[in-house]
């Protein structure tokens, strides 16, 4: 599915200062029976969120009022575990563009960039400066630039480089996405079929 | 130049070298189940794409199937619907369907290698992070997402990255009662669960030389946990040896050929690994996990450790709360109310033949639930002809029908709230096995030797 065109985004950001964040936590698997990409944002953190009653539990951060925006930043290894991509969808549904953490689970990483997620990664250091921004003032602005690849603090002026490939760059800027890349090559892709593998 | 095996399987399935992009890769073999699957389907509709290559594809009903009853329609409204639309996609694009009560059906990382499907050089893929399984036998074998199997089933090719080269080298002995479940989570509470997170990795060495398939599979199997893409071991006889005669190996000209081709994939003497690792297999103890990531793991006779500088205090508090233990305390004693054997980790004959080895002649722990769970209908069959059966009965264990059940507690099967479970499965996630569950990860020997007591046992202790 092509997505939306990323170019900058200026957000305030929400904070989820935990390390190791699986995609069980995400969205747990009971949540996975859906058979069209519908409904996955009511789940995300269910677990964290909501008590097993269903009341809330109102310290998560994204329960937190104060705490609104687009881009999600997270501990490190986030996005570990599972590859289900429904965690990127729940985060999408959420309304998040950009998730932000100082280490990305591979998998979890590919299924952002393939739906149109920013994963912005940056330094430890940098990660916990956007932490305490974030607690200082909850309404700080954050700039997401894809074409110069980087991530400001706008208040401070402060900002980082991020990394991502020519390729993936020019995907999330123009919406595209690798089945439009790949519907093109079947001519090679057919002498791969064809020949033995031995 | 020298290359690695992971290098020479991937060089050879390379279509375009993308410039500071990925490389498009041709996929020779696709599995798909039912929670991945149904939205790259309706992807491939509204592209209005046919499968393009579905010979190449393989599908099972695993993940949220029932363990109970198979031969009834599925109680729950929305797995039944899961299961009921994988049959019709399949149906609709020519996919080979193994679905409940087929008697290939099962984990999808059990019925791969045990039809033949799995072999040595090939790219194996599957929306599932386990994937890495097939890695055993020497294939590329790794987990991705739906927008990646949408990808294969429309062009039987993905774009990756292609991931730095780890090596693991174990040489040595085992001690008597150590696992390949031990090995690995041995391996990864050394490199952590995020340690080999951007590599792929190949084990070598004296330890898996000498493990048998079913233990290979269980080591690369797990290689996700510690963040690798997957995980291989080059394949020799032994890997020869299972594979033939199995129903899509190659046959008489073909198995010759095959043979000659795959002796090939081995790493060459001085290729170039990113990192490599060496341990001693004497030094790996009986493991157990104490925290909630596979890494938090300790050799089961020993205390849990306090914080690793690496680790933020928080997380690693926040992951203690949860089980409700302290620093300090001593994994052997503690009461534990289920014990789970199964799943792709630990769900195949050899994981029964260990664990009935321990509780034949005994009897299962009155506080103790225990699930037995095959990881297929062969599996399955294996243990009635074996007379693995039996022996769990006369020790008062049940068993069920195949599938992936509480590993991951999309069925039924779910630990209730605050419940320990010793479980030989691959993640002690927060709600993994169930919300508010706690997760013990260990090896079937354990995991036996826990059910006979009632609270965590060293089975060396038990023997």
């Amino acid at each position: 599915m092509a997505y939306d065109k990323f170019k900058i985004l200026n957000s305030s950001a929400v904070p989820l200062n935990i390390d190791n964040v699986d995609t069980d936590q995400i969205i747990p698997a009971r949540f996975l029976k859906a058979t069209e990409r519908i409904g996955f944002g009511d789940n995300l953190f269910r677990d964290w969120r909501y008590k097993s009653d269903g009341s809330t539990i109102e310290s998560f951060p994204l329960n937190n009022k104060k705490y609104k925006g687009k881009i999600l930043v997270a501990g490190k290894n986030f996005g570990c575990g599972s590859s289900r991509e429904h965690a990127v969808w729940a985060i999408y549904d959420n309304g998040f563009r950009a998730v932000v953490s100082s280490f990305f689970a591979d998998i979890f990483k590919n299924n952002c960039l393939n739906i149109g997620v920013l994963p912005v990664q940056v330094t430890d250091s940098f990660l916990s400066k956007i932490f305490s921004q974030i607690e200082k003032d909850p309404d700080s602005i954050f700039e997401v630039n894809l074409e110069n690849q980087e991530f400001t603090i706008s208040e401070s002026g402060k900002k980082e480089k991020f990394k991502i490939s020519v390729y993936k760059k020019s995907n999330m800027s123009n919406g595209f996405d690798d089945i439009d890349y790949l519907l093109n090559k079947k001519k090679e892709i057919s002498k791969f079929a064809n020949k033995s593998n031995y | 130049m020298t290359k690695t095996l992971f290098d020479k399987v991937w060089d050879s399935h390379v279509i375009e070298k993308i410039n500071d992009g990925p490389d498009v890769l041709f996929i020779d073999k696709h599995f798909i189940h039912e929670v991945t699957s149904p939205v790259a389907f309706v992807g491939l509709k509204n592209r209005n794409l046919k499968v393009l290559y579905p010979e190449r594809t393989f599908a099972t009903a695993d993940h949220n199937t029932p363990t109970i009853n198979q031969h009834l329609p599925i109680k729950d409204r929305l797995s039944a619907l899961q299961v009921k639309t994988l049959e019709k996609n399949c149906n609709e694009h020519d996919i080979e369907f193994w679905g409940l009560g087929h008697k290939k059906n099962g984990i999808v990382h059990v019925i791969g290698p045990e039809n033949g499907i799995t072999q040595p050089g090939l790219t194996i893929v599957c929306g599932d992070s386990h994937t890495s399984t097939h890695g055993a036998f020497g294939a590329i074998a790794f987990g991705i997402g739906t927008s990646e199997v949408e990808m294969v089933l429309a062009c039987q090719s993905i774009m990756q990255q292609k991931p730095m080269k780890m090596r693991i080298n174990i040489d040595g002995k085992l001690n008597d009662h150590v696992t390949p479940k031990d090995v690995a989570i041995f391996i990864i509470s050394k490199l952590s669960s995020s340690g080999a997170t951007g590599y792929f990795v190949e084990y070598s060495g004296d330890v898996f030389e000498e493990m048998s398939m079913e233990g290979r599979m269980t080591v690369c199997n797990l290689s996700i946990e510690m963040g690798a893409r997957g995980g291989m071991i080059a394949p020799d006889k032994k890997t020869f040896e299972y594979i033939k005669g199995r129903e899509y190996a190659p046959k008489d000209k073909e198995w010759d050929k095959a043979i000659n081709y795959w002796s090939s994939l081995q790493t060459d003497k001085g290729a170039i690994f990113d990192k490599e690792y060496n341990f001693k297999g004497q030094e790996i103890e009986p493991m157990i996990t104490y925290g909630t990531n596979p890494g938090m793991a300790i050799p089961i006779s020993k205390s849990i450790p306090s914080s690793k500088e690496s680790d933020s205090k928080l997380s690693y508090q926040k992951a203690l709360d949860y089980m409700e233990f302290s620093e300090g305390d001593k994994m052997i004693g503690k009461k534990i109310d289920y014990v789970f054997l199964g799943s792709c980790t630990n769900g195949r004959i050899e994981d029964f033949r260990t664990f009935a080895s321990i509780i034949k002649g005994k009897r299962k722990a009155d506080n103790v639930d225990a699930w037995l769970v095959p990881g297929s209908h062969k599996v399955l069959k294996s243990i009635e002809d074996e007379g693995i059966l039996e022996t769990l009965t006369e020790s008062g264990f049940k068993l069920r029908e195949p599938g992936c059940s509480a590993c991951l507690a999309m069925n039924d099967d779910k630990i209730p709230k605050g419940k320990y479970a010793v479980s030989t499965t691959n993640r002690n996630f927060e709600g993994r096995q169930g919300p508010g569950a706690r997760t013990l990860l260990a090896s079937p020997l354990v995991a036996a030797a826990t059910a006979i007591t009632g609270q965590i046992t060293d089975p060396r202790d038990i023997i």
